[in-house]
C-alpha cells in the first residue's frame, strides 16, 4: 500500500482549494487506471501534473470536467468537489460543468469554421452575449487575452483551419476562455509546437493564473518547472507526491519522483 | 577489434553489397514482379474498359433508334359529311363519332398524296393504305377535331405516326424477306413507302414522345413512350428520399453518437448489415404481404413501391452515415464538449456539417440503386401493361397504378413485336442518363461540402 507523503496530508488541510479531489478511482473496464487519487487545486495558481506515459495523469485531468463521461467503459468513484460541491451527484448536468471548466486538448482542434465562429461558439450556445455588438465584444477580448487577436484581427471571417499550428493552439487557448470558465485544463497543449509557439502559449499560461485556476498535464518538466506553482507527480495510477513545484524539482521526498524529474524512469 | 577486421586508415574497405550500377539477382526478381503486378493492373483496367464499350456501344447503337420515329405528314379533308352530319357544329355531335369515322379520311388523305404525285402502285384502293398507318393517328386527328370543331371542312396538315412496320423498314428492321408471312403488310407496301421517302411525305424525325409519351398496347409499339413510367419511377423516388434519408440519418446518429456499445448495438448493427445483403425480391414480398394485403393500400402503386424500396435502401443510407459519422474527427466532439455544448449541439453544430458529404452521396447511390430495382416491383404488380396515362395530381400520382422506368423496360423487353425490343434499349438509355446524372449530382454536392479539418 502506497503511503502520502506528510506535504501531501498538509495540503490537503487547506480550504482554499478551488477543487478537492477525494479517493478518485477511475477503471477503465479492468483496467484500474486511476487509484486513491487525492489531490486540491487551488484558485489562481497553475498546477501541472506530471508522470511516464500511461500513469493516468490525463485521464485525471478528464475526470475534473467530466469528459470521461462520453467513453462507455469508463468508471470514475470517489469525489471530486468543485467550491465544495460534488461533480458526479446526479444532479449535476456535464453541460454546465464544462461551461465553468473549460479545456484545451493536446492536437489543436479547431472547429472548421471561422475564427469569429470558433469563438463566438461557446458564449452563443451559454447565451452569453445578448446581441451582435456583444458578442464582438466577447470575441475580442478573448481573442486578446488569448494572445492571437494581433494576427487574426483583420481575418477574423477566415477559416480557423487555416492558421498554423501554435495560432490554432491559441485559439483552442481563446475558445475555452470566452466561455469564461473558472478553471482551465489543459492537456498537453504544446506538445504538438515548435519552441517559439510554446513559449508564447506559456506566457499566456502565466497570464490566465490571473484569472483562473489553471491545471495542465504536460510531458516536459522544464515547462511544469517554468509555468506552474505546484506540481503533482503521477506514476503507474497513484499520485506519488504533489507539492509545491520548486519543492518537487529540488528536494523530491519520494524516490520515484526524484528518478522521474532526473531522467532515470519515465 | 581483431586484426583482421581491421583497416589500416587511408585505405577504403571494399564495399559490402557490391556496386550500384549493377542490379544483383534479388533486385532484377523484385523489379520482374513489380512490373508484373503492373501489368496484371493495367490489363484489369483494359478488360473492364473493352467490356464498358462494349456495352454502351451495344446499348447506344440498339437503342438511338428509338429516339426517332416514323411520320407521315399529309393534307387531311376533314369531311363534313361524315364528321358532323348534323351540320351544328355541337361538341357533343363530334364527340360521338369514334376513330372508326376518322379512319377512311386518313386512308383517303393518303392514297390522295399517292395519285397526285403519280406514284405507280398496285394497291388501288384507299383502304389499302391502312397498313402505313399507326392504329393511333385516327385518335390523334380525333382530338385535334375535338378541340378545334371549325376545322371541319377544311383541309389541314397533320403528321401522323406511321406503322411499326413502316418504322422498322426505315430503320433496317423490316425486310421484304420479313414481311412474307405478315399479316398486317406487305412487300407492295414496302414499295410505295421507298417512293413516299422519296417525295417527302414519310420520313424520320426526333421522337419527343418516346420520352414523354404513355405506354401502348402490344400492337402499338409506335406510340410507346417512358413518360409515365418516368414519373412513376420519381414519384417513387419521392417517397424513398422523405422516408429513407430522415430515419435512415436518425438511425445512425443514435448509433453511432449516443447508444452505448453493448450486445444489443451489435446485433442492431449486424442485423442492419444482413438487411443490405438481403435479396430485393424479398422485399417484395414482404411489401405485397404487408402494405397490400395487410393494410390495403392500392397496387401497383408508387407509394407502394416507395414504401417497398425504402426498406431496401435504409441499410444503405445507415451504413454509409455511419461510416461518414466515424470519418469525423473525434477531436472536433471534443473540442464541442469542451466547451459546454450537449451531445445534440456537438452533433448538430458540428458533426452532422462535416459529414454531410458522406450521408448525401451515400444516400444518392442508395436511391439509384432503388431506382434501377425491378424485382420487388413485380411483386407488388408495378410490372405488366399498365394502361394509365398521366396522372391528375399529386395525389393520384402516388396512388394511381404505374409503373417504373426498369418494370417498363422488363414489360418491353418480354413482348412479342421486336419493335418493342428497340424500345427497351431506348428506355435504358433513358434510365443511365437519369442514373448519371444522379451520380453527377452526388459528385457535386459532394465537391460544395467538403471540407477540411
Amino acid at each position: 500500500m502506497y503511503d502520502a507523503p506528510k506535504s501531501l496530508e498538509t495540503t490537503l488541510d487547506q480550504k482554499t482549494a478551488k477543487i478537492t479531489a477525494r479517493d478518485v478511482q477511475v477503471h477503465y473496464g479492468d483496467n484500474h487506471a486511476i487509484k486513491d487519487v487525492n489531490v486540491n487545486i487551488e484558485a489562481n495558481t497553475v498546477t501541472a501534473f506530471i508522470g511516464p506515459s500511461g500513469c493516468g495523469k490525463s485521464t485525471f485531468l478528464r475526470c475534473i470536467n467530466r469528459m470521461n463521461d462520453t467513453i462507455d467503459i469508463c468508471r470514475v468513484q470517489g469525489k471530486i468537489l468543485l467550491d465544495g460541491e460534488d461533480i458526479n451527484d446526479k444532479r449535476v448536468d456535464p453541460v454546465q460543468l464544462r461551461a465553468k471548466v473549460g479545456m484545451v486538448f493536446q492536437k489543436p482542434n479547431p472547429f472548421p469554421k471561422s475564427i469569429y465562429d470558433n469563438i463566438a461558439y461557446g458564449p452563443r450556445i451559454h447565451g452569453l452575449a445578448k446581441n451582435k455588438a456583444d458578442l464582438d465584444e466577447i470575441v475580442e477580448k478573448s481573442l486578446r487575452r488569448g494572445a492571437i487577436w494581433e494576427e487574426v484581427k483583420d481575418r477574423l471571417h477566415a477559416s480557423g483551419t487555416g492558421l498554423s499550428g501554435g495560432q490554432q493552439q491559441r485559439l483552442c487557448i481563446a475558445r475555452a476562455i470566452a466561455t469564461e470558465p473558472e478553471v482551465l485544463l489543459m492537456d498537453e497543449p504544446c506538445s504538438a509546437l515548435d519552441p517559439i509557439a510554446t513559449a508564447q502559449v506559456e506566457e499566456l499560461i502565466d497570464e490566465l493564473r490571473q484569472q483562473y485556476s489553471v491545471v495542465i498535464v504536460t510531458h516536459s518538466m522544464q515547462q511544469a518547472a517554468r509555468v506552474s506553482q505546484r506540481t503533482a507527480f503521477f506514476h503507474l495510477g497513484n499520485l506519488v507526491e504533489f507539492g509545491d513545484t520548486v519543492k518537487i524539482f529540488t528536494n523530491p521526498e519520494d524516490s520515484r519522483t526524484e528518478s522521474y524529474i532526473t531522467g532515470r524512469i519515465g | 577489434m581483431t586484426d583482421a577486421s581491421f583497416t589500416p586508415p587511408g585505405r577504403v574497405p571494399p564495399p559490402r553489397h557490391g556496386s550500384l550500377i549493377t542490379l544483383d539477382a534479388r533486385t532484377k526478381k523484385r523489379n520482374a514482379a513489380e512490373k508484373r503486378f503492373r501489368m496484371y493492373g493495367i490489363a484489369a483496367i483494359a478488360t473492364g474498359l473493352i467490356f464498358l464499350m462494349v456495352l454502351l456501344t451495344a446499348i447506344i447503337s440498339n437503342g438511338k433508334g428509338a429516339f426517332q420515329q416514323t411520320f407521315i405528314t399529309t393534307q387531311v379533308f376533314l369531311d363534313p359529311a361524315k364528321l358532323d352530319k348534323n351540320g351544328n357544329r355541337d361538341i357533343d355531335d363530334i364527340k360521338k363519332v369514334s376513330t372508326f369515322g376518322y379512319t377512311p379520311l386518313l386512308q383517303n388523305a393518303i392514297f390522295a398524296e399517292v395519285t397526285d404525285r403519280g406514284i405507280e402502285t398496285p394497291l388501288s384502293k384507299a383502304s389499302e393504305m391502312k397498313a402505313l398507318t399507326s392504329a393511333s393517328a385516327a385518335a390523334q386527328v380525333r382530338d385535334v377535331v375535338i378541340e378545334n370543331p371549325d376545322m371541319i371542312g377544311d383541309t389541314v396538315e397533320f403528321r401522323i405516326l406511321a406503322s411499326s412496320r413502316v418504322d422498322g423498314y426505315l430503320k433496317g428492321r423490316v425486310s421484304r424477306e420479313s414481311v412474307i408471312r405478315d399479316k398486317s403488310i406487305d412487300a407492295e407496301h414496302l414499295d410505295l413507302t421507298d417512293a413516299l421517302v422519296d417525295a417527302g411525305v414519310i420520313e424520320k424525325r426526333f421522337n419527343l414522345s418516346f420520352i414523354t409519351g404513355a405506354d401502348a398496347s402490344e400492337s402499338r409499339a409506335e406510340q410507346a413512350g417512358m413518360g409515365v413510367s418516368i414519373l412513376g419511377s420519381l414519384f417513387m423516388m419521392m417517397v424513398v428520399l422523405v422516408l429513407s434519408l430522415p430515419i435512415g440519418v436518425a438511425a445512425s446518429i443514435y448509433l453511432e453518437e449516443f447508444a452505448k456499445q453493448n450486445r444489443w448495438t451489435d446485433l442492431i448493427e449486424v442485423n442492419i448489415s444482413n438487411l443490405a445483403a438481403v435479396p430485393s425480391i424479398v422485399f417484395g414480398i414482404l411489401g405485397l404481404a404487408v402494405f397490400i394485403q395487410f393494410a390495403h393500400l392500392p397496387q401497383s402503386a408508387p407509394l407502394v413501391g416507395g414504401l417497398v424500396l425504402t426498406l431496401m435502401t435504409l441499410p444503405t443510407i445507415i451504413i454509409s452515415t455511419r461510416a461518414s459519422l466515424k470519418a469525423v474527427p473525434p477531436s472536433i466532439r471534443d473540442a464541442a464538449l469542451g466547451i459546454g455544448a450537449s451531445k445534440m449541439q456537438s452533433v448538430v453544430h458540428h458533426v452532422l456539417p462535416l459529414a454531410a458529404p458522406g450521408i448525401l452521396t451515400g444516400t444518392i447511390i442508395g436511391l439509384a440503386q432503388a431506382l434501377g430495382e425491378t424485382a420487388p416491383l413485380l411483386l407488388i404488380g408495378m410490372v405488366g401493361y399498365i394502361a394509365s396515362n398521366y396522372p391528375d395530381g399529386i395525389a393520384s400520382g402516388f396512388l394511381d397504378p404505374n409503373s417504373a422506368m426498369p418494370a417498363q423496360i422488363y414489360e418491353w423487353a418480354k413482348r412479342a413485336d421486336p419493335a418493342y425490343y428497340e424500345r427497351a434499349w431506348g428506355g435504358i438509355i433513358i434510365l443511365l442518363v437519369v442514373l448519371l446524372s444522379m451520380n453527377l449530382i452526388a459528385i457535386i454536392l459532394r465537391r460544395r461540402f467538403e471540407r477540411r479539418w
